[in-house]
């Protein structure tokens, strides 16, 4: 992989950390420890994977990217509005009541979501449909959709890669953020869908296994997924909290904001890390 | 109205309705949960093998497929038992259908206790009451099979979610093709004044025979379709309650948040009169043909009729 776009997408993937802090900060809710442990996934799809147009958001063509761990759609927004879906202004009233950006995405009024998400395992079978439908219809989109490791235990998760596996769904391609905890602890001790990636390939996905942020291994990985004739799953393991240390690693950051002190913190932090790339 | 007694259950008239739409357009698909058969969109199957998706035994997927389907601009039907649509899937279709407000019809067949045989399982009377608290989502329970069919064209051209009601039972042919079908709005199938009966699905034959009971008693009934439960007719409710005093729904489904609900909600807000509401009274069915459960829910003519004439009692 070239080194300056490495480097871009690197300085990429931690201006979205930055604004997650951000905004998070300024709504005083939403889920940190999920959000920033995907920037690096979000940062290379957006910047330099996926087919899109921030000037023609509802391109019939274009790539779809879905949420399905909707709860981190402040990395989810940070990108957009990095990418030029929206202003970035917006970021800083994220869950007001005067903004789009909800708590979890809403299609209908943010531009450049493709679907709406939040209740864990819906948003994987959306992107089979869409995946389905593209190939159905000839509109050329690849569909691409980040999940969570402990959004694997919903039944539907499962539903829809026996689907995807059954009708061959190519176009497809799967993040799991594999940060190896959930609101309740570690998944290993909540009700673990390990090993994911045995489970993934029993139903027919061809599976890659990555350090999730790691650019050049997510271009790695990608570049192999196009050369598969069958779904992928990469599994990306992550660091919840990534690049804020007290927050790395840690359950309780998965729902929770930083109090001013904490923000500083963060966010000098993070200023640090894009500064040294 | 047609003088033909020809019976047809109207998940038949659903699989045909998609045959005549398949070779009229190619942009919408056909999806299944492993009962294509029954639900007959294995019609569709047959004619369009490659427009046909079946999900199997995976309600949750198949709706949110539909929705994926659906955000990519096309159309789509998804059909299961009505059990395993409003009941199992209902999330899936709240929030994966109706909150981004995507064009997913929702077809679900064997709705009621007309199901029979297979028992309360399989018996959803409460498909509707699920349906009517999804904001933006349109529900029709067709009649006969000429409106089914015109009620699977409408749903092609709603903005938004759809949930259309089939019956497994056969039912008689009441309409003809020139009768009037528009979503939304109740046919009043006789102008009576003394009573009003407010009925959908396969119970409209019946209200129609107790019209004929009441008449040979001197009552001058109203009956009216309810096909569209939502968005409700308002302006014809309050238009019965204000013209008639009274009012009887029957349905087969609950009694509980169903067209009754429904028609109780308008009535109490606008214009109180007495609403005796008839359907499956807050119990289960179970295993029986379904003529014995419609006899054994009193959901007959002459049950309606009987009613009937309590409404018009309780009037001030």
């Amino acid at each position: 992989m070239d080194e300056n776009l490495k480097k871009q997408l690197q300085r990429c993937a931690y201006k979205i950390r930055m604004d997650i802090i951000e905004s998070i900060h300024a709504a005083g809710s939403g889920h940190t420890g999920g959000s920033l442990s995907a920037a690096e996934i979000l940062a290379y799809l957006y910047f330099k994977e996926m087919n899109i147009d921030p000037e023609n958001p509802e391109m019939e063509n274009r790539d779809r990217f879905v949420l399905s761990k909707g709860h981190a759609a402040p990395v989810l927004y940070a990108t957009l509005a990095e990418r030029g879906f929206f202003p970035k202004e917006e970021l800083l009233k994220l869950r007001r009541p005067d903004s789009f950006l909800q708590g979890h995405p809403d299609k209908k009024h943010t531009p450049g979501v493709d679907i709406s998400s939040g209740s864990l395992g819906q948003g994987v079978s959306a992107a089979c449909g869409m995946a389905l439908s593209s190939k159905h219809f000839k509109l050329g989109a690849n569909v691409y959709a980040l999940l969570g490791d402990g959004e694997l235990e919903e039944g539907e998760v499962w539903e829809a890669a026996m689907f995807a596996g059954n009708k061959n769904l190519s176009n497809l391609t799967l993040f799991i953020d594999y940060n190896g905890l959930q609101i309740d602890g570690p998944i290993k001790e909540v009700n673990s869908a390990e090993p994911i990636d045995e489970k993934f390939r029993a139903f027919n996905f061809h599976v890659i296994s990555i350090n999730g942020n790691d650019i050049e291994e997510i271009d790695k990985a990608v570049t192999e997924a196009h050369s598969i004739d069958k779904p992928v799953a990469i599994v990306c393991h992550t660091v919840k909290g990534k690049g804020v240390s007290f927050m790395e690693n840690q359950a309780s950051w998965h729902g929770k904001a930083p109090n001013d002190e904490q923000y500083a913190a963060a966010m000098e932090e993070l200023r640090a890390a894009y500064d040294k790339i | 109205m047609s003088a033909e007694v020809k019976k047809i259950a109207t998940r038949d008239s659903y699989g045909d309705a998609l045959v005549e739409l398949g070779h009229e357009r190619e942009d919408f698909l056909v999806l299944d949960a492993d009962l294509a058969d029954a639900t007959k969109t294995g019609k569709f199957k047959k004619a369009f093998p490659d427009r046909f998706y079946d999900c199997g035994i995976a309600e949750q997927n198949l709706i949110n497929i539909a929705c994926g389907i659906a955000s990519t601009g096309k159309r789509v039907f998804a059909s299961t038992f009505a059990m395993f649509a409003a009941g199992r899937a209902y999330e899936q279709i709240r929030n994966g259908a109706g909150y981004p407000h995507l064009n997913v019809i929702v077809a679900a067949t064997h709705a009621g206790i007309s199901v029979g045989e297979d028992g309360a399982t399989h018996q959803c009377n409460e498909d509707i009451a699920l349906m009517r608290t999804i904001p933006g989502l349109t529900i029709i329970a067709p009649a006969d099979d000429t409106q089914a069919r015109q009620a699977v064209r409408a749903a092609m051209e709603i903005e938004g979610p759809v949930y259309l009601r089939f019956s497994r039972m056969a039912s008689p042919v009441l309409f003809g093709s020139s009768d009037e079908f528009t979503v939304g709005k109740a046919q009043t199938l006789k102008q009576g004044t003394d009573v009003t009966i407010i009925t959908m699905g396969i119970l409209v034959d019946e209200a129609l025979k107790a019209y004929e009971l009441l008449k040979a008693e001197g009552i001058n009934a109203r009956i009216i379709n309810m096909h569209t439960i939502k968005p409700i007719d308002r302006e014809a409710i309050i238009k019965a309650a204000r013209e008639t005093g009274a009012i009887v729904t029957a349905e087969e489904h609950s009694i509980v948040g169903g067209l009754g609900g429904a028609v109780s909600e308008v009535v109490c807000e606008e214009y109180p009169v007495p609403v005796l509401k008839m359907g499956v009274n807050d119990c289960f069915g179970y295993s029986a043909s379904a003529d014995y459960l419609i006899d054994a829910f009193h959901l007959r003519a002459a049950d309606i009729a009987k009613k009937a004439k309590e409404a018009i009692a309780l009037k001030k």
